[in-house]
C-alpha cells in the first residue's frame, strides 16, 4: 500500500508518498502554494499512485474535500513525522514560511503541549524574506550573509514593520549590513526559543521547517540550546511525510 | 416581524438602519451556528423562538410592563443580586455584550486595548442598536476588573442612569463588609426606583424565583454528564445565555420541560454526538450573546462541550440563597453569603476557582479543558496560567486560547481546537 501526504502551507505544498512494505519514501515533492493552492495541489499530486491521501497544512480542509481522504492537524503530523526520523525527539521546533510551532511530545510520541505563532510574520520565514529584501540579498544567502556579522546589535522589535525600522535607523547610524543582519537572526532565534521553552524543558529538539535551511539561525538554535538538536535532512517536508504515516496506520 | 416593532424601535431611539444590519449578522450567525445542528432536542424550539423574538416581543414585554409600572433593571455582571430586583417587582435582564459594534466609535472613547467585553456594551450603545438598554430604567455598573471600574465613568456619561455598585476584591470580613453594606444600598436604590417597598414576603419570593431558574439549569447540568451527550454545549450554552434576559418564571418551565426530554434521552443512550465523543470544559471568561465562536469551533471539530466554567454557566448559577430566614436582614445576609462564593477572577488570592475546574473536569467526565480567555483581560488571562499548570499536572490536559470577538483567527482557533482533540483521542 502506498500512503501519501500532502501538506498545504500558506507558503508551500508538500507530498511524501510511503511504501507500507518498508516505510520507505517513493515519492517526495515541493510547490510554491501561490494563490491557486487547489491548482499547485492537483499538479503535484499528478502521477501519484496511491491508496491514502492524508492532508495537514493549513489547506488540509481544501485537500480533503476536493480530494478525499483524511485531514490531520500540523501538529499531530509534525509529531509523527519527527519522532519517525529521529525517535528520540521530545521536542519539535518548526519555523515555517508563516509560522511557527513548537510541540513537546510525551513518551509515545504524541502531542503533549503547543504553541503556534501564527496570527504575524514576527518570527517566521516571511521576517526574515521580507528582511532579506530590504538588505538587497536574495535570502537563499540570507543566513550566511548574517554569519558574516557581528554580536553586539540588538533587534528589540518583533513586528516586521518595526524590525525593519529599527534595521534601518541602525543603518543609518553606520552599522554594517551584515552585523545587523545577525541582530536579526538572533532575534527570531530567542523569540522561537522562549516558545519552545513555554512547552518543554527538556530535549533532544527536532527543529525543521523551511528556516531550519538557514546556517545562520541553525547555528544559533544549536548555541541558544542546551539540548541536542537535530536537524532532519529534508527539514521542510516533516509535515507531510507525518500525514503520510498516519494514513499507514489509520485507515479512515 | 420587523415592521410590526419597527415603531417601538423607534420610539426608543434606535438607528433602525445600524439595526436591521445588527439583526441580520444575528440571524444569520443563529442559522448557520445552531439550526445546522444535527439531532437538537425538540424543547430548544422554545429558544429558537426566544432567540428569533429577542429584540422584538420580548422588549415589547417588558415595554408593556413598563406601562404598568414595572421597572427595568440593566446588568453586566453575575453580582447584581437578582433576588432583590424580583422583590421589588423589576425586572432585571442581562445587557448582551457579545459582538463588536461601531467599534470605530467606540475607539474614540475607550483604549483599543480594552477587552471585547466592554468595547461591545460601548458598541452598542453608541451604534444605538439595543432595546435593552434603551428600556432600562436603570443600568447597574459593577466595580470588577479595572477595565469596567474606568469605562463606567465614560459610561455614565452615555446613559443617564448609571448606577456603579462597588464590589469586595478579597474574599475577607472586610470584603463580604463591603458586599453586604453595597447590597442594602443596592436594595434601597431599587426601593426607590419601584417605589416597592422590600419585605421579608417579597424577598422571599424574590429568592425562591431566582433559586429556581438556578435549579432547572442545575438539573440540565445534571443531564450533560451522560455518555453520549445528550444536547450540545452550544445548545446549552444558549440556555444559560437566556437565563439573563427572559422572563425567570417561564425560563425555568422551558428548561425544566427541555430536562424532561432530555431524560427520556438518556435512557435510550442517544444523544447529540458519539459515545465516546471527546469531551471538553471551557472555563473562563464569559461568553455573551452572540458570542459562540468558540464552542462552535470546538463542536464542529468532533468534540463535545459538557461544561461551561462560566458566568454564562456554572460559576453564575452554582450556589443557591438560603431562604430559612426569618428577618430581613437574615435573609439579607444569606444573599450576600451567596454571592460571596463567586469565584470571579477579580478576587485575589482565587483558589476555588481552580479547584472547582477541576471538579467540574472530574464530575462531568471531561477529557480536557479549554480555557478562553479575552483579549485584553487581566484578571482571566493572569489566572489562565496557573490554571493550566495545575490542570496539567493533574493530568487533565488542557489548552490556553486568547481570542476576541473578531474572526480573523478562526483559521488558527480550529488547528489548535483540533490539534488539543486529537491529543484527547
Ligand atoms: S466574570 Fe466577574 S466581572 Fe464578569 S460577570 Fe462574572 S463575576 Fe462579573
Ligand atoms: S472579560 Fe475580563 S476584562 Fe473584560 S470585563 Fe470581564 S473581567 Fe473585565
Amino acid at each position: 500500500m502506498i500512503s501519501t501526504g500532502i501538506d498545504i502551507g500558506s507558503r508551500t505544498i508538500k507530498i511524501v508518498s510511503i511504501d507500507s512494505s518498508d516505510r520507505k519514501m517513493v515519492a517526495s515533492r515541493r510547490v510554491e502554494t501561490t494563490f491557486n493552492p487547489l491548482g499547485q495541489a492537483t499538479k503535484l499530486l499528478d502521477g501519484i499512485e496511491g491508496d491514502r491521501l492524508i492532508a495537514t497544512g493549513y489547506g488540509r480542509r481544501l485537500a480533503q474535500e476536493n480530494f478525499g481522504g483524511h485531514s490531520i492537524t500540523e501538529i499531530q503530523a509534525h509529531a509523527l513525522g519527527a519522532r519517525h526520523v529521529f525517535s528520540e525527539c521530545q521536542a519539535i521546533l518548526d519555523i515555517g514560511g508563516q509560522d511557527t510551532k513548537a510541540i513537546s511530545l510525551d513518551l509515545r510520541g504524541k502531542a503533549q503541549k503547543f504553541e503556534m505563532n501564527d496570527r504575524c510574520a514576527a518570527g517566521t520565514g516571511k521576517f526574515l524574506e521580507f528582511m532579506a529584501t530590504s538588505f538587497q540579498v536574495p535570502i537563499e544567502e540570507f543566513g550566511s550573509f548574517a554569519l558574516a556579522g557581528v554580536e553586539g546589535l540588538k533587534i528589540n522589535s518583533m513586528c516586521t514593520v518595526f524590525a525593519e525600522a529599527e534595521a534601518t535607523s541602525l543603518m543609518a547610524r553606520g552599522s554594517r549590513p551584515q552585523d545587523i543582519a545577525f541582530a536579526l537572526h538572533l532575534s527570531v532565534v530567542k523569540r522561537s526559543i522562549s516558545m519552545l521553552r513555554r512547552v518543554t524543558t527538556t530535549g533532544p529538539i527536532v527543529f525543521s521547517g523551511g528556516v531550519a535551511l538557514n546556517p545562520c539561525i541553525v547555528e544559533l538554535v544549536r548555541r541558544e540550546m542546551a539540548d541536542e538538536v537535530l536537524i532532519p535532512e529534508d527539514p521542510e517536508m516533516i509535515g507531510a511525510l507525518g500525514a503520510a504515516l498516519y494514513g499507514l496506520t489509520h485507515t479512515s | 416581524m420587523t415592521a410590526t416593532y419597527e415603531q417601538m424601535w423607534k420610539d426608543l431611539g434606535l438607528d433602525l438602519v445600524a439595526h436591521d444590519m445588527l439583526m441580520q449578522v444575528l440571524g444569520q450567525g443563529y442559522q448557520d451556528v445552531f439550526l445546522t445542528q444535527e439531532s437538537r432536542p425538540q424543547g430548544m424550539d422554545y429558544f429558537n423562538f426566544v432567540m428569533s423574538e429577542v429584540h422584538g416581543l420580548r422588549i415589547k414585554e417588558l415595554l408593556d410592563g413598563k406601562k404598568e409600572g414595572k421597572k427595568v433593571i440593566g446588568s453586566f455582571c453575575v453580582f447584581v443580586p437578582e433576588e432583590i430586583v424580583r422583590a421589588s417587582d423589576a425586572t432585571l435582564v442581562g445587557l448582551c455584550t457579545g459582538a463588536d459594534f461601531a467599534t470605530e466609535e467606540v475607539e474614540k472613547v475607550l483604549p483599543r486595548n480594552t477587552c471585547s467585553l466592554i468595547k461591545s456594551a460601548f458598541g452598542f450603545k453608541l451604534g444605538k442598536v439595543c432595546p435593552y438598554i434603551e428600556s432600562a430604567d436603570m443600568i447597574v455598573g459593577e466595580n470588577t476588573c479595572d477595565g469596567k471600574k474606568k469605562s463606567y465613568e465614560v459610561f455614565g456619561q452615555l446613559v443617564p442612569n448609571l448606577y456603579v455598585m462597588d464590589l469586595p476584591q478579597m474574599k475577607s470580613p472586610e470584603g463580604k463588609a463591603l458586599l453586604k453594606a453595597e447590597y442594602y444600598r443596592f436594595k434601597d436604590r431599587v426601593e426607590q426606583l419601584t417605589g416597592n417597598r422590600i419585605d421579608v414576603a417579597r424577598l422571599k419570593n424574590g429568592i425562591e424565583i431566582v433559586n429556581n431558574k438556578r435549579r432547572a439549569v442545575h438539573r440540565l447540568s445534571q443531564l450533560r454528564k451522560a455518555d453520549p451527550a445528550p444536547i450540545s454545549g452550544l445548545d446549552a450554552l444558549l440556555i444559560n445565555q437566556v437565563f439573563f434576559y427572559d422572563d425567570p418564571i417561564r425560563f425555568t418551565e422551558s428548561v425544566n420541560k427541555i430536562c424532561d426530554e432530555i431524560e427520556e434521552r438518556t435512557k435510550t443512550n442517544s444523544g447529540v454526538a458519539a459515545k465516546g465523543a471527546p469531551r471538553i470544559l471551557l472555563s473562563g471568561c464569559p461568553m455573551a450573546v452572540p458570542n459562540w465562536k468558540l464552542p462552535w469551533i470546538v463542536e464542529t471539530s468532533g468534540a463535545v462541550i459538557v461544561g461551561e466554567e462560566s458566568c454564562v454557566g456554572e460559576r453564575g448559577v452554582r450556589n443557591l440563597t438560603a431562604d430559612t430566614g426569618s428577618t430581613l436582614d437574615e435573609l439579607m445576609n444569606a444573599i450576600v453569603d451567596r454571592y460571596f462564593q463567586v469565584d470571579c477572577a477579580i478576587f485575589t488570592p482565587n483558589p476555588d476557582r481552580l479547584q472547582h475546574v477541576k471538579d467540574m473536569a472530574t464530575a462531568y467526565n471531561a477529557n480536557g479543558v479549554i480555557h478562553y480567555g479575552l483579549q485584553f483581560c487581566q484578571p482571566y488571562q493572569m489566572e489562565a496560567m496557573p490554571v493550566e499548570q495545575a490542570l496539567e499536572a493533574a493530568s487533565i490536559p488542557t489548552l490556553r486560547i486568547d481570542t476576541d470577538y473578531s474572526m480573523e483567527d478562526v483559521e488558527q482557533l480550529k488547528t489548535r481546537v483540533e490539534a488539543f482533540i486529537e491529543r484527547l483521542r
